[in-house]
């Protein structure tokens, strides 16, 4: 009897989350919207190129400077490029869209350059070849007041330097 | 959900055996009933009508000067100046001896009467301040001054009138810096610009070259900080607003920008951007010397000091989202005083001591607000698509703020505009600008 009920309630739990995550992945669905996932974009409209398959830049949700699975994807591709052209220097621009205090967007763009930095340095780039400056909000490259706008706002820029 | 507090003017009339105050107004709260004034054109005769083309090419600096005070006095929202054309009396007639009857008889309960006089090169002016009910002079004064000067000396009268019948320091006879911004949104053009509290004499301190942010005046000078991108990198400036002269705030090795000054004026308050953790510094501007105040890896940010230097209010992630804290001016005893929904930027010290005015974003809206400085109290004064950044008036009664407006997905439709309003959540007037703005920081009263 100890053992049918928890039984019962490891059935009901595998129930449960496979109800939550079929939720969830509803959710993200229905918020792809072509060109974002959750919040954070995943078009190509304004990527530039830095070498043929080395996409600049890489987007993030609102308020976070946490990298996605396709950013790292992309600083991956950038790292290899910088690897192979290591006469090359850059500078990683930071970026915040419009939505929030001028002050803060500016820590907050310094923030994502950082990341993106960061994470080009713990796949062998060396740090005195990446400089950084943040932007705030004082940059866009979409000048809609929307969020598929804004998404392609919040964003780190790999830019060369020389 | 903007609370408003009920709007009363309160006309004090004390006994007649009383010589002090006998109109006051209250400030405390909104006014929906602003006090009727008399504004009668300063007088000034022939011959120095002829002086003030010579040096002005105005013929009645006397009128322009009123009107000065008049559109002060109507901003503010506590005065409702009267129509000159119901005035009875001869302005050179009623300064020396009003008669009361002919103003009460308009419903002026204070009047302002003058005299200009511009010779050698000189202006002098006086003014009287009267009480029409009680049929008696409030204030007499006289001052002399280059005529190029002649706005300010509207400022000055307004400024004493406010004082005499407020009980509280003006704040027109000061200046606004703040950012122009002309151009498209992608690819904006802003330069440092200061012009008079009601929006004219602008200049123009920078050309545009250069991206420049969040000028702030010093409280004791006129210093300027403020943050620019020059040479693409951005760093925290000083500029002397009398002699052009500009230096760099510190040697940091990297983004210094937020930057404000401390209340005695000598040292500048600012964040530094390291390895994209961004954690609040002071600089001394007599000697230099740097240092530290928080050590956090979340962003710390928008530091203001307490008008007694003792504290410093500042913006921190460091509980997840955007917050509000307090801390002792060494760093010490951090506190989050924001605890309401949404989140909170930009917190501004009142210049009396007692609040903290703040940007809010809740729900896709950002309001201004204010709260006292324990957090307790919270006031939401006015709700928008998008505004932030306040200034309080050097008298604490006024908060200046910008506002953007949306634009449609071509980028069209978007503004930024300076508003105003007072503390009461009254009185919400958009300041006259030549072109776009932001950014903007309320100077000290020049004169005293």
């Amino acid at each position: 009897m100890n053992f049918s009920k928890s039984f019962r309630n490891t059935f009901l739990v595998i129930l449960l989350s496979l109800i939550i995550s079929a939720c969830a992945t509803k959710k993200t669905t229905t918020k792809i919207d072509g060109q974002m996932q959750s919040d954070v974009y995943t078009g190509t409209d304004t990527v530039k190129y830095l070498a043929e398959g080395v996409p600049d830049r890489v987007f993030f949700a609102t308020n976070e400077s946490i990298l996605t699975t396709a950013s790292r994807d992309t600083l991956r591709k950038q790292a290899n490029w910088l690897r192979e052209n290591s006469s090359i220097n850059v500078v990683v621009e930071g970026h915040a869209d419009e939505r929030g205090t001028r002050e803060y967007n500016l820590a907050l763009g310094e923030r994502r350059a950082n990341a993106a930095k960061d994470y080009l340095i713990t796949y062998g780039i060396s740090a005195d070849r990446i400089s950084v400056i943040s932007y705030g909000k004082e940059r866009p490259v979409d000048s809609g007041s929307n969020p598929l706008s804004w998404s392609k706002n919040r964003r780190s820029v790999t830019v060369k330097a020389n | 959900m903007i609370r408003k507090f009920n709007l009363i003017i309160l006309i004090i009339l004390l006994s007649i055996s009383k010589a002090n105050s006998l109109i006051e107004i209250d400030i405390t709260r909104g006014n929906l009933d602003p006090l009727p004034i008399a504004v009668s054109p300063l007088f000034q005769d022939d011959k120095s009508k002829k002086n003030s083309i010579n040096e002005l090419k105005i013929e009645n600096i006397g009128s322009q000067i009123s009107s000065v005070v008049e559109n002060n006095l109507k901003t503010s929202g506590l005065f409702n100046p009267l129509s000159n054309e119901a005035f009875l009396q001869k302005p050179d007639i009623a300064h020396l001896k009003p008669r009361f009857e002919d103003w009460a008889l308009i419903k002026a309960q204070a009047l302002i009467t003058g005299k200009v006089i511009i010779e050698n090169k000189k202006l002098k002016v006086e003014f009287r301040l009267w009480d029409i009910l009680a049929g008696r002079e409030m204030m007499a004064l006289a001052f002399t001054t280059v005529p190029s000067n002649w706005r300010r000396v509207g400022h000055i009268i307004s400024d004493k009138v406010y004082e005499r019948l407020t009980g509280e320091k003006g704040y027109f006879d000061t200046r606004i810096i703040y950012v122009s911004e002309e151009g498209p949104k992608i690819e904006r053009v802003k330069k440092l610009a200061i012009m008079d509290q009601d929006g004219f004499n602008t200049k123009y301190l920078t050309l545009g070259n250069e991206l420049v942010l969040t000028p702030r005046f010093n409280p004791t000078s006129q210093m300027v900080t403020y943050l620019s991108y020059f040479k693409n990198l951005p760093r925290v400036y000083l500029l002397d607003i009398e002699t052009g002269t500009q230096e760099v705030v510190g040697d940091f090795p990297g983004m210094t920008f937020a930057p404000r000054f401390s209340p005695d004026g000598k040292k500048i308050i600012m964040s530094f951007a390291k390895d994209g953790n961004s954690d609040i510094y002071t600089m001394d501007l007599e000697n230099r010397i740097v240092q530290r105040i928080t050590n956090h890896p979340s962003i710390d940010t928008s530091p203001s000091y307490s008008p007694d230097s003792k504290y410093i209010t500042f913006n921190s992630d460091r509980s997840g989202y955007q917050q509000i804290y307090v801390m002792r001016s060494d760093g010490s005893n951090v506190k989050r005083i924001s605890f309401g929904n949404g989140l909170y930027g930009t917190p501004v010290w009142s210049p009396r001591g007692d609040l903290i005015a703040f940007t809010k974003l809740h729900r896709g809206k950002f309001y201004i607000g204010v709260m006292r400085t324990d957090g307790s109290g919270e006031r939401l004064l006015t709700e928008n698509y998008y505004q932030e950044a306040p200034s309080w008036s050097p008298n604490g009664r006024v908060l200046i703020f910008y506002r953007e407006t949306k634009s449609n997905d071509k980028g069209e439709g978007f503004t930024a505009k300076l508003w105003s309003i007072d503390l009461t959540g009254y009185n919400e007037r958009l300041v006259q600008t030549e072109t776009d703005a932001s950014d903007p920081s309320w100077s000290s009263l020049l004169s005293n």
